[in-house]
């Protein structure tokens, strides 16, 4: 699997997806500046987490906006996989590839933390080496991560089965505790229509090594090594 | 109307004001004037301030820091550069200082934290190393002051905000509560980085006809004599002062590292300092003085986001994010084009001359032509008069009032204002980002694996003011023998220092006595222990009014773990492990928490540190942590025992049952006594014998003290306290009050 990692001025989590993924698939992704507007042949590409641009205007507006984000929009029409974590699932939003926004969190503060994630689907590319259902455990680490669309996209993306992450407790029940940031319908990560693109505010990355603590972010990446080759 | 634009309007000479207003005595003037050969311009009165302000001239301790060890086999750069240097082999090296941002910060907590760290990951940086971990050590006034739950908030966002952008974890630190600090906050923040152990740089502008480069934010007339006030004390009128604070764009920090590492990567730079405080002035005289040549400064090409700056104001404004760079002749548009890639500003803006003078230039007039020597070297030393504390009496444990309960004490100090959880805290700080954090916050000391390889760095932020304050002398001793102990409690070989002392007015002899005391102890201790100061940092003047605070010396510590697979956490993670003392027991309490928590005392000598006794146990612990003996480790420190217990059970999850104290001291006092130079050790029953023989060999008294197992600390003749419950009370306690505002 050839993976691209896309760096903006403000990235700071392109290592970690980088090293996640050289662990899954053997192979080191290439590391391509927001500044250019030719990525390489890739199966996947990673917008990673960090402060694009220095959440100014907006988290992930200003990225959005950026040359090499014409290119990612197009090879997503075009049905190449692309998952955004934490500040690139913004920038996801904020390009219109996923539907809704992520706003300032319900506390008001940066939470940085492990929670617990109920796994909705295990029938895309991202999710196979779980169980439906399963609970998982990811760190989350932002400020802007309450998860906000309105009445009918939200009943559209219920409908369609594209909720792909929601926060829970630790046996998986769906309440308002386990809610830190106050996201609609307990929502941590949303597929696109054809359920190639994933957003998610938790860092898979971040527990993909038994030194940190937990492998569950590991399945993510090795679903994908999986699917895509 | 600011100093500045006071200053500015005098045009017609230096008067006595205005030389009082940039803080100089009339005989420091009459020194200036003799150094200078004339009366100074505004300019040059301006720079000449600054570079001998206590904070950039260490004219009051520079006496006394000659005193602390400096050297090590370990040891690649002490003292004297951006931040210290030691070796961790195989060709890398750890890059790490701590720095105070008190003044600031009180007068505007998120900026002036924010600022704070900000300035500690550019001096790593400015090394060529990476920034891996982020700590700080913070001391509030108490929690019934008005002011305190506005600047724990702002102070603790800052911090976050920063480090969050920048992309830095924050693995740790520590935080106090103590009505000495009402009106003089402290924010102490230390920055660790990683660097090829051949590819240090340095600040010295070797070379004549360099140029010098400026990059970064542009200058603005923020912080203009930042470094003068934090050389004063507070009044009435330190509202007035928010002016001298500066802002933080960690945005641009950010690109600043990466663009630095970037060109770092290059054989371009000769010399490289950042613009801290002081600005440009003490960036282009300290690299030109250490490289022993001269620098021609061209204002107009500075980069500026205000219109009309004088001279003045560009040479004392302390705008962040910037740095000053003498570059190989030749390699200029290599390094416009990194700096442009990263969106920054660059400019030529002067060079190095033979002339050993500072000669700065603006609109065709020169502003400043100064003999570098004058300003680097010619500050006043003083050696202030001093009184040293008066000791204080050894408490008798038998002195001091048995609590009705010991477990309802041990709930009362687990859930106080000293003990209770930093959660709140540190998970507003992203202590997790770039996922080599092994050992997060909440434990002896943050330990952030060495990037691709099995190595670990420990990390641990230390002092009790309560015991400096008391004993300023065996208050500093112990600081460095508790970060030493910390570090050794994960499993590491403590490596060195650096400190932060922060100190009310020097100007007062008792003040004086409080610093030199506690110079001698971190001596006494850094020597017997090995553990020498590499970096470090003086904070005077932190009173108002003429209240000082307690003597503060922050000891930030790192050490190294050979193999993070063999590294102890002090969560209890088996039912059934036995639970042992490591360590001779006293039943010390003066000064102690319980005194203070339970019986609003606060009298008693602090507790003695045997630093050999120290060395021995420390040793011993980290021995068996890497024999694979023990399944949990802690030091005994603030609370005693008991709390080192409970924070062990609480962590892990299982609850213990202890057995009964042994006569013939009180059971409070070995419970709640903070005798120094132990530790709680768990491990698996046929583990003991091994544990017991290595005891008797180091010579350190072993007490077995219970078993692990159940939900609940359970003593004889007392009713078990739930886990539940003293959880409720240990983490409920910071989020209550902060959400009290």
């Amino acid at each position: 699997m050839k993976a691209a990692v896309i760096v903006f001025p403000g990235s700071n989590c392109d290592r970690d997806a980088a090293v996640a993924l050289q662990a899954a698939t053997g192979h080191a992704p290439a590391m391509v500046w927001h500044g250019d507007s030719v990525i390489p042949e890739s199966d996947l590409i990673v917008l990673p987490g960090g402060f694009s641009y220095g959440d100014y205007l907006r988290s992930g507006a200003m990225a959005a906006h950026s040359p090499v984000m014409r290119e990612v929009v197009a090879r997503a029409r075009a049905g190449t996989p692309v998952l955004g974590i934490c500040n690139g699932f913004q920038v996801l939003t904020e390009a219109g590839l996923l539907p809704g926004v992520l706003m300032r969190n319900a506390t008001l503060k940066f939470i940085c933390k492990d929670v617990h994630l109920r796994v909705e689907r295990n029938d895309s590319a991202y999710t196979r080496r779980y169980a439906k259902g399963e609970v998982v455990r990811f760190p989350i680490a932002h400020k802007d991560g309450s998860y906000f669309a309105d009445e009918a996209t939200l009943a559209r993306l219920e409908g369609e089965g594209r909720v792909a992450f929601r926060y829970c407790g630790a046996s998986g029940e769906i309440t308002a505790d386990a809610n830190l940031n106050g996201s609609r319908n307990n929502i941590a990560g949303i597929y696109n229509e054809t359920g190639t693109v994933l957003g998610l505010m938790p860092h898979p990355e971040r527990l993909a090594d038994p030194a940190l603590g937990g492998t569950d972010g590991a399945k993510l990446f090795l679903s994908l090594m999986e699917t895509l080759h | 109307m600011n100093i500045a634009a006071r200053a500015a309007r005098a045009a017609d000479g230096i008067t006595p004001e205005i030389v009082a207003e940039h803080g100089l005595s009339p005989d420091e003037y009459k020194l200036l004037v003799a150094a200078l050969g004339r009366e100074p311009k505004l300019t040059e009165l301006g720079i000449f301030s600054v570079m001998w302000s206590e904070h950039c001239s260490y004219k009051s301790s520079r006496v006394w820091l000659k005193k602390l060890p400096t050297e090590g086999p370990q040891v690649i750069q002490g003292p004297g550069e951006n931040a210290g240097v030691v070796d961790l082999g195989d060709g890398l090296a750890a890059v790490f200082k701590m720095e105070s941002h008190n003044h600031p910060s009180y007068i505007e907590p998120y900026q002036g934290a924010a600022t704070g760290v900000g300035g500690i990951m550019r001096d790593v940086f400015t090394m060529g190393a990476r920034p891996i971990a982020n700590m700080n050590a913070l001391r509030f006034g108490a929690p019934d002051h008005p002011k305190t739950r506005h600047l724990v908030a702002g102070v603790v966002s800052g911090i976050g905000d920063y480090g969050n952008c920048m992309g830095v974890p924050t693995v740790g630190g520590e935080t106090n509560f103590d009505p000495r600090y009402n009106d003089n906050i402290l924010v102490n923040a230390m920055c660790l980085g990683l660097v090829d152990a051949n590819r240090i740089f340095k600040s010295a502008a070797k070379g004549v006809g360099h140029p010098v480069v400026y990059v970064g934010s542009k200058t603005g007339r923020d912080g203009i004599h930042g470094a003068t006030m934090a050389s004063a004390e507070f009044d009435e009128s330190s509202e007035e002062k928010r002016p001298t604070v500066q802002v933080g764009d960690p945005f641009t920090e950010k690109l600043l590292l990466e663009a630095c590492l970037e060109l770092m990567a290059e054989d371009a730079i000769v010399g490289i300092q950042d613009m801290g405080a002081a600005g440009l002035t003490s960036s282009s005289v300290e690299m030109a003085d250490k490289g022993g040549v001269g620098i021609e400064l061209e204002l107009d090409r500075v980069p500026t986001r205000e219109e009309e700056m004088t001279a003045y104001e560009m040479m004392l404004s302390e705008s962040q994010e910037r740095m000053l760079m003498v570059l190989k002749p030749g390699s200029e548009k290599a390094a416009e084009r990194v700096f442009r890639k990263w969106e920054l500003d660059f400019s030529i803006i002067g060079y190095t001359t033979d002339t050993g003078r500072l000669v700065v230039r603006h609109r065709g007039i020169v502003e400043a032509d100064i003999p570098l020597a004058a300003l680097a070297h010619a500050a006043p030393v003083y050696e202030r008069p001093f009184t040293k504390t008066e000791p204080q009496a050894v408490l008798a444990p038998q002195d001091v009032p048995p609590p009705n309960s010991v477990l309802g004490a041990l709930e009362c100090l687990m859930g106080s204002a000293h003990l209770s959880s930093r959660r709140w805290i540190w998970e507003q700080y992203d202590h997790m980002v770039m996922t080599d954090t092994v050992q997060r916050p909440g434990g002896d000391a943050a330990v952030v694996r060495v990037h691709g390889t099995k190595k670990g760095l420990a990390i641990s932020c230390d002092v009790t003011p309560r015991y400096c304050a008391a004993d300023p002398h065996e208050g500093a001793k112990q600081a460095v023998a508790e970060c030493w102990r910390n570090l050794s409690a994960v499993g590491a070989d403590p490596l060195a220092i650096t400190d932060c002392m922060n100190f009310g007015n020097p100007e007062r002899p008792e003040i004086m006595g409080e610093f030199a005391s506690a110079v001698e102890g971190m001596a006494e201790a850094c020597t017997a222990l090995s553990f020498p100061v590499v970096s470090g940092n003086v904070s005077l003047y932190n009173e108002t009014n003429g209240v000082a605070i307690p003597p503060t010396p922050v000891i930030g510590g790192i050490g190294l773990i050979p193999d993070i697979a063999l590294m102890a956490t002090i969560a209890l993670k088996r039912s059934g492990d036995v639970l042992m003392l490591l360590g001779a027991e006293a039943g010390h309490l003066g000064q102690s928490l319980y005194m203070l928590t339970m019986l609003d005392r606060s009298d008693g000598a602090p507790p003695p540190v045997d630093l050999d006794a120290e060395h021995r146990t420390g040793d011993l612990v980290r021995g068996l942590i890497r024999s694979g003996c023990l399944s949990a480790a802690h030091d005994v420190s603030d609370g005693g025992l008991l709390v080192a217990i409970a924070e062990m059970a609480l962590s892990g999850g299982h609850g213990v049952e202890l057995d009964a104290v042994p006569d013939p001291l009180p059971a409070h006092a070995l419970w709640f006594g903070e005798d120094q130079a132990r530790y709680v050790v768990a491990a698996s029953p046929d583990k003991a014998d091994a544990i017991h023989k290595a005891a008797a060999v180091a010579k350190v008294p072993l007490r077995l003290l219970g078993k692990v197992g159940g939900h609940a600390i359970k003593l004889d003749g007392e009713p078990p306290l739930p886990l539940a419950v003293l959880r409720s009370a240990h983490e409920d306690w910071l989020p209550r009050f902060m959400a009290h505002g």
